[in-house]
């Protein structure tokens, strides 16, 4: 996703809704009959206001979407004076790009380092902020619970480029943790640039970032926990260990569920700034990952048609994996992501 | 929430709160000493930073000679100033569109209602790639334009449900008695949602304006110009790749330290935003959560 961070938004729980509760798919209300022309007498001034928005949305967002099919083609952007007439005048070759691309062994390079990335976040990135919100809600004092808030949500608002930052100061070859430990007179290794523990790193990193600010929905859900649950079940003897696994986790549930599908849907995206940034300094082997791989494929090398291909394969399969997630949410008895009651 | 502990609780273990008082500290610690050494060291005289070895725990002195140095002019300067610039327009685009845009859809029932909110919620499914985008926004003339960093990702579809999650929560005898009263749209818009909508707006547009103070891979995509580098594009070639900023007019000895120009220029990176967000943050659980559930 080549604008994934451009708006601080995006963050996981961004589907955490269906599309709109107010009308249920299925059964649509009958409206009493009113003409279409009446209804638009009434009406225009909201479309005219949803019209702008709408506008950016089909410039920016569809037309690149469908513009996917330079995917198919040996796309030349010497062939016009622009994007759209070099499009126009490039040569069609089926799937030949798609070709080139499984039979690339740098794609299926990216493509593992990808889903080690993803597995290995799952494991040691996924269970803190639920872990975190957890203690956190377990502190009897407010101010202190605000105080804590406060700090480590600030990381989430940082760009990439000061995270990474942040970390080349404190961890790097200059960095404080180098100076404390040669004062020492221990010889620092240098973290920042090292691809076997580059896995780790990144992970730190997200951790730093955004663990903090991921806690913001779990403290949300467990606010809604019945209190009366806990007196109930402490009063019947549950220790608070008990409470934990009988009260606690089942009200999370549905959140970590929703989150667990959106994550797998994105599996096959680690974060593109954060390994673009430091991909030079560790090096490809450990720090190419599918988008980073379509950059330097596509707009680095100009090679635009066999970009377009492997960004197309991600955007397809994380489709995919997405529906398939959410298929199995409703299979074992979640709401999931797009609910159809 | 409630500041005590409930009578049925069992009294919390000693080794369980040292447990828990070592994990707290280590949160905000983690979070704090990266902020406060890149602040001293930035403050620092090149005798303390050469003392300490290059960054400084502890304060001697203060000694602002780096920020003068970079706000006196040269790619620093002028790098934040076009980032303030793209924050402020690129907010006030967006925050506009999309209040517009979530009003505009907050009324199940009206014409295209479901095509539209259908339209606008399938962009969470699919999403076009690196490839087709850059050759849409460099095909409609945008190649080094600052609007390039704006336009494409003016509209967060994320945003715009949580607003429109937090219109539709407004009561509705307030709008529809408006309404009788022969108020248009834009006028209910303008005087009874928007002044009732304060900690969600605040919210978003604390999102917004993050998001366009962060740019930097559209900046490294679509700018070419040196005078229209964003703040993020310096810092990164500045400490990422250890390029030595260009202060013209000033011989190197009379210079302030170079760690210090670049820490200096962290924290002016880091500054509007550890200054603005607190002021915002109460409002994330009330506007955020609440708008998403509604939504």
């Amino acid at each position: 996703m080549s604008t994934e961070t451009p708006v601080a938004a995006g963050t996981g729980e961004q589907l955490a809704r269906p599309p709109d509760p107010a009308e249920p798919l299925g059964k649509r209300r009958r409206r009493p009959r009113v003409p279409l022309r009446s209804r638009l007498r009434r009406d225009w001034p909201l479309l005219l206001m949803t019209a702008p928005a709408a506008l950016l949305l089909l410039v920016f967002h569809y037309l690149p979407t469908l513009g996917n099919v330079v995917a198919f083609q040996d796309y030349n952007p010497y062939a016009g004076d622009g994007p759209l007439s070099a499009f126009l005048a490039s040569e069609w070759i089926g799937f030949g790009n798609f070709e080139t691309l499984f039979g690339d062994p740098a794609f299926w390079d990216a493509l593992w380092n990808t889903l080690t990335i993803t597995a290995f976040q799952l494991v040691f990135y996924f269970p803190l902020p639920i872990a975190l919100a957890i203690l956190l809600n377990s502190v009897i004092s407010g101010k202190l619970r605000g105080f804590i808030q406060t700090v480590v949500y600030l990381p989430h608002f940082f760009s990439w480029v000061l995270v990474v930052t942040f970390f080349v100061q404190m961890l790097g070859g200059a960095g404080l943790l180098a100076q404390e430990l040669r004062q020492a007179g221990i010889e620092p290794p240098n973290i920042m640039t090292n691809p076997d523990t580059f896995i780790v790193l990144v992970t730190a990193e997200s951790v730093w970032k955004d663990a903090g600010w991921g806690m913001i929905v779990f403290l949300a859900a467990l606010a809604m926990i019945d209190p009366n649950l806990y007196e109930q079940s402490a009063v019947d003897g549950a220790g608070r260990w008990r409470r934990l696994w009988h009260v606690t986790l089942p009200g999370l549930r549905p959140v970590i569920v929703l989150l667990l599908i959106l994550r797998l849907g994105d599996a096959l995206s680690v974060g593109f700034e954060q390994f673009l940034l430091q991909r030079d300094a560790v090096g490809r082997d450990a720090a190419e990952v599918l988008d980073t791989f379509v950059y330097h494929q596509s707009i680095t090398t100009g090679n635009f048609g066999f970009g377009a291909a492997a960004g197309l394969f991600k955007a397809a399969v994380g489709l995919v994996l997405i529906l398939v997630a959410n298929r199995v949410a409703h299979m074992i008895g979640e709401r999931g992501l797009i609910s159809r009651q | 929430m409630n500041n005590t502990r409930p009578v049925w609780e069992e009294k919390p273990t000693a080794v369980g709160l040292a447990g828990k008082g070592a994990v707290l500290t280590v949160m905000a610690l983690v979070v704090l000493i990266p902020l406060w050494s890149v602040l001293v060291t930035s403050l620092s005289s090149r005798k303390t930073i050469n003392d300490a070895g290059g960054m400084v725990m502890v304060p001697k002195g203060i000694d602002a000679s780096a920020y003068v140095t970079i706000f006196s002019g040269g790619i620093v300067t002028r790098a934040l100033w076009v980032s303030t610039m793209v924050t402020v327009a690129g907010t006030l685009v967006s925050l506009t569109l999309t209040v517009l845009a979530a009003y505009g859809l907050s009324r199940p029932g009206s014409v295209g209602h479901r095509t539209l909110l259908f339209f606008f919620l399938l962009t969470f499914l699919i999403y076009p790639g690196l490839v087709p985008s850059y050759l849409v926004v460099t095909g409609v003339g945008l190649k080094d334009s600052l609007w390039a960093l704006i336009l494409p990702s003016a509209i967060s579809v994320f945003n715009l449900v949580v607003v429109r999650g937090f219109f539709q929560g407004l009561p509705d005898e307030l709008l529809d008695s408006a309404r009788i009263d022969g108020a248009g749209e834009f006028r209910i818009l303008w005087r009874i949602v928007l002044p009732l909508s304060r900690p969600v707006i605040a919210v978003v547009g604390l999102f917004y304006a993050v998001g366009y103070w962060n740019v930097w891979f559209s900046a490294l995509l679509y700018i070419d110009s040196n005078d229209k580098f964003p703040i993020q594009r310096i810092l990164q070639s500045m400490i990422l790749q250890g390029q030595s900023p260009n202060f013209s007019g000033q011989s190197l000895g009379s210079l302030p330290p170079t760690q210090a120009i670049k820490m200096a220029v962290v924290m002016v990176t880091v500054a509007p935003i550890v200054l603005v967000y607190p002021f915002i943050q109460r409002h994330f659980v009330k506007g955020v959560i609440v708008g998403a559930i509604k939504g």
